[in-house]
């Protein structure tokens, strides 16, 4: 068993937990933070991309001890009280999820790329979702929703 | 379309009301559902494809500490736990009934595919039950393994009593006349044509969570199921023996299904059994390598096509022999797919006098394969839009002039086809002269001729699809061997403060039902979408259902939605005429008032409402208190959406990569309720029949395995393979259904695998290929152009 402390969504959290215990697993079982999801057992899905201190990580390809000291933020920490974040708004106005499995991964993944990738072409942010995969919507509200999100969020 | 559209009426690309849930993380699907005392279930699976279980040995699994029970097919067979069933029946061509071999829950002295459940540990943790499973020691009898469907016949037998490996040897249409008109033909085109298999894949893997209360012998299933009445009644009636009444299933937030959680499957069996068994609740989630091993697969079919055409281009006859992968049992609808959804659709959109098909369903070493989005309509489409695209070159017609030629003219509704179906109406002309407007069909020698200045191979690819949907008449569904009824219910509730609930036996799992069946409420009774909540997916809410698939959710629940709503209206205006003391037939009821025709006098849907439950003032002689209605409503024929896709793509021939650069579609799906749904849905379909056509199949190799079991070596679909999409929509509505609606949820993926395939051979006639079979992938198509580059050179 490891001692981890993390800071998630702003709240201060510490457990013990086994040592192969993963990050996502620590997320969805040990915290009851469910909106990150488990896709696929391979790191090619996207399902649970969370932020682990502000850069998108799939949490099912880290340990949790190796999470110690980190500051994550899930699906459940972006909006601002009942303000949706402009990704999560515009995801809402494109159509941009239909099931909702992948979308917090999705959304999660979108930020980073906006925010690091500042003007993006439509071809730099499909490239950019290459590891998120969506099976309902095509993609193409997808897409329209990151370049809307980027345009709200000044990228 | 009706009168009084709102902003959030029939017609309006509202938002959609669940989002938010999906968007804040707050969605509950059936892995976020944890109850007290939950064990965990993980399964021994099968890693032969074929053999006898001489021995399983428990013992070291059980003795692990934190192991409450580890089971086995004799564990199942003690308990007299049945089979899984088959759901539709169809008779061999001689015309004796097909072979159904039974599909045990857990393996009964024999497996039939990698990935069988042979036993099923069930322990304090997940990490205990999978470290326990592996202490299971499993002793086979190796049996050759038969993967290869064109040599099944003459395989290893997979059942006792199905010689040949056939399940069942199947015809529709006139035999006679269609080799009558074959001989007759001034042209015959042949093909041999491939429907690939695929894995379904839905984001969220299957799961359950079985509970069990054994002061009131009651269940509860969470399942990640798209049919919760149907898996109720299979699992009480034909599985467990238990009394429905005594079964909960509920189906929550549901991460796609795509046709794949439409059955009942054998762990969720397991789990339920075991609850009880073990007086705890049992969960089990697949992990994405089990759902690739044992979710039922989509297509596999081989086909041999034969079509004769006239002097002039018109077809006199079509012939299709098909061998169909069932795989090594039979699931739910894994007979339906390739009979009566497939072999009822090979006259498209065209008038073909003379059709005759033959199917063989054959069982392999391979897992169950059933219905996928589309179920038998897109491999009939690939079918029929790959042998339209010969013909046409064949006989130098252009492919959009040659489809244009072959259409069943709009002055020929209802049409009959030579296969069973009464097309009621449709339009295809306007579809394809929209779909060649929107993609510049007439400029496209010069893209051509543009991208071939960069050294590319540009080519263009025409599908004109029909699709039968909104399954569909239960009585005609039985007479053809279905074993369900095929109707859809409704319930209306609505509260005295004039809020409405509604109680669909529809599922959504991705497809927007909160927000649709809203706006056909806000529609008829001018209430907000905000005072309406869709109830779906819990068999202890909801009266009675058959599920979501075969894009029937609007089409069939729609409709009877609408109908349970006219009758609340219907009783509102007797109350209202009752409380302004007017003729009931002079009561109107439009944009949410009653109103008495050619006065001022009027009431409100909410104090009607009120007046239902507070009935002081109330026509007590004529009617009972309340504002609750119920809708049973069975369709009169199938529905049947169609529309022309069209496929732009350019080929790099040094490394054989495809890119879409354009696609263009527009379909007709009758009326349409919420226009940026059904886009959303389009779009969907477009990227799984563009998987198809580039990327995906799932391979076995010789022995049985499953090569392609992980995103690692199965190509899912990403951003980057698909090009942005554009859209139109032609509408004739549907005759026989109150909305006039058809449904969109398959079409996309009914189309859409020709147009790509008919556009990379177009690309690639240019140095000579004539076929490319799906999926095209890079090493395919260079291989292609090096042989027909190498057979030039010669």
């Amino acid at each position: 068993m490891t001692a981890v402390k993390m800071t998630v969504n702003g709240q201060k959290v510490s457990h013990e937990v086994a040592d192969n215990t993963l990050l996502v697993t620590f997320i969805r079982e040990t915290l009851g933070l469910t909106g990150t999801h488990v896709g696929c057992d391979t790191s090619q899905c996207g399902a649970c991309v969370v932020h682990v201190n502000g850069a998108s990580v799939k949490a099912c390809s880290m340990l949790a001890a190796q999470a110690d000291g980190a500051d994550i933020t899930t699906i459940e920490g972006i909006a601002n009280g009942d303000e949706l974040h402009p990704m999560q708004k515009a995801f809402h106005e494109n159509h941009g999820l239909q099931c909702g499995f992948c979308t917090p991964g999705m959304v999660m993944s979108a930020i980073e790329l906006v925010e690091k990738g500042g003007k993006l072409s439509e071809r730099e942010i499909r490239e950019g979702l290459e590891g998120n995969i969506c099976r309902c919507t095509g993609y193409h509200n997808i897409v329209r929703a990151v370049q809307d999100a980027a345009e709200e969020m000044g990228g | 379309m009706p009168e009084g559209i709102t902003n959030q009426g029939i017609g309006a690309s509202v938002r959609r009301k669940e989002d938010k849930r999906f968007l804040t993380g707050r969605g509950r699907y059936t892995d976020d559902i944890s109850r007290a005392g939950q064990l965990y279930a993980h399964f021994v699976r099968s890693d032969v494809a074929h053999a006898k279980i001489k021995s399983v040995d428990t013992a070291n699994a059980t003795a692990m500490e934190g192991v409450h029970a580890v089971y086995t097919g004799d564990d199942i067979a003690a308990d007299n736990v049945g089979s899984l069933i088959n759901g539709w029946s169809v008779n061999n061509r001689d015309g004796s009934a097909m072979t159904e071999p039974p599909h045990p829950v857990l393996a009964q002295g024999k497996v039939r595919y990698v990935g069988d459940h042979v036993a099923m540990v069930v322990a304090e943790t997940l990490d205990i039950a999978k470290s326990a499973a592996e202490l299971v020691q499993v002793d086979y009898e190796e049996l050759a393994a038969v993967v290869d469907l064109d040599q099944a016949a003459g395989g290893a037998q997979i059942h006792d009593d199905l010689p040949g490996n056939t399940y069942f040897d199947w015809e529709l249409g006139d035999e006679a006349a269609t080799s009558t008109a074959l001989e007759n033909a001034h042209t015959i085109v042949s093909a041999t044509l491939r429907n690939n298999r695929l894995v379904p894949n839905a984001m969220e893997p299957r799961a359950a969570v079985a509970e069990y209360d054994h002061i009131d012998d009651s269940f509860v299933l969470y399942s990640t199921t798209q049919n919760p009445h149907l898996l109720r009644l299979v699992i009480c009636a034909f599985v467990l023996g238990i009394p429905e009444s005594k079964m909960q299933i509920v189906a929550p937030d549901v991460g796609g299904g795509f046709g794949s959680k439409i059955y009942l499957y054998a762990e969720e069996a397991c789990c339920t059994w075991a609850a009880r068994k073990l007086r705890r609740p049992v969960k089990w989630t697949a992990d994405r390598t089990q759902a690739f091993l044992s979710d039922a697969h989509g297509r596999d079919h081989i086909n041999r096509v034969q079509m004769g055409l006239d002097k002039s281009g018109k077809i006199i006859g079509l012939r299709v022999d098909t061998l169909a992968n069932l795989g090594g049992y039979l699931s739910a609808f894994s007979v339906a797919t390739p009979t009566y959804l497939h072999g009822t659709l090979l006259s498209g959109c065209y008038d073909i006098p003379a059709i005759y098909t033959n199917v063989k369903g054959m069982a392999t070493t391979t897992a169950p394969v059933d219905a996928y989005r589309g179920a038998g309509r897109p491999e009939a489409t690939y079918i029929l839009e790959r042998t339209m695209d010969i013909a046409a070159r064949q006989i130098g017609m252009d492919p959009a002039e040659f489809r244009r030629l072959n259409f069943i003219p709009k002055t020929a509704f209802p049409y009959q086809t030579a296969v069973a179906l009464q097309y009621d109406t449709g339009d295809y002309e306007p579809s394809l002269d929209k779909a060649l407007a929107m993609i510049d069909y007439k400029g496209f020698a010069n893209r051509r001729a543009e991208a071939a200045k960069r050294g590319k191979y540009r080519g263009i690819g025409i599908s004109s699809y029909i699709e039968a949907c909104g399954i569909a008449p239960s009585a005609v569904v039985g007479a053809l061997g279905g074993r369900v009824g095929l109707y859809e219910s409704a319930v209306v509730r609505v509260d005295p403060t004039g809020t409405v609930s509604v109680f669909t036996g529809t599922h959504s799992h991705g497809q927007g039902h909160d927000t649709t069946f809203a706006q056909i409420v806000a529609e008829k009774l001018g209430v907000s979408i905000d005072a309406v909540e869709i109830v779906h997916g819990d068999t202890n809410r909801i009266q009675f259902g058959m599920g979501t698939y075969g894009s029937r959710s609007l089409a069939v629940g729609g409709t009877a939605i609408s109908k349970a709503l006219d009758k609340v209206i219907e009783k509102g205006k007797i109350i209202a005429a009752h409380m302004m003391e007017a003729s009931d037939a002079d009561l109107e009821f439009k944009d949410g008032k009653f109103i008495v025709a050619g006065t001022d006098r009027e009431k409100s849907f909410g104090e009607i409402a009120l007046s239902a439950y507070v009935p002081h003032n109330f026509p007590h002689d004529r009617l009972e208190p309340g504002l609750e209605e119920t809708a049973f409503y069975d369709p009169l024929n199938f529905t049947y959406p169609a529309g022309t896709h069209i496929c732009e793509v350019e080929i790099d021939p040094a490394t054989g990569v495809t890119q879409i650069v354009d696609w263009a579609a527009c379909d007709d799906f009758g009326n349409l309720i919420n226009p940026m749904i059904v886009e959303g849905q389009v779009h969907g379909g477009i990227a799984l029949g563009v998987g198809l056509g580039l990327v995906v199949v799932a391979v076995f190799v010789v022995f049985g395995l499953l090569l392609s079991a992980s995103f690692l070596v199965y190509c899912m679909p990403r951003a980057d393979n698909l090009p942005s999409i554009k859209l139109d929509y032609t509408v004739t509505a549907c005759t026989h259904n109150d909305l006039g609606v058809k449904g969109c949820g398959e079409a996309g993926a009914i189309a859409s695998p020709p147009a790509v395939i008919n556009a990379i051979v177009d690309a690639l006639s240019v140095v000579g290929v004539t076929d490319m079979s799906m999926p095209a992938t890079p090493q395919k198509v260079w291989r292609a152009i090096q042989a027909a580059t190498k057979t030039a050179a010669e």
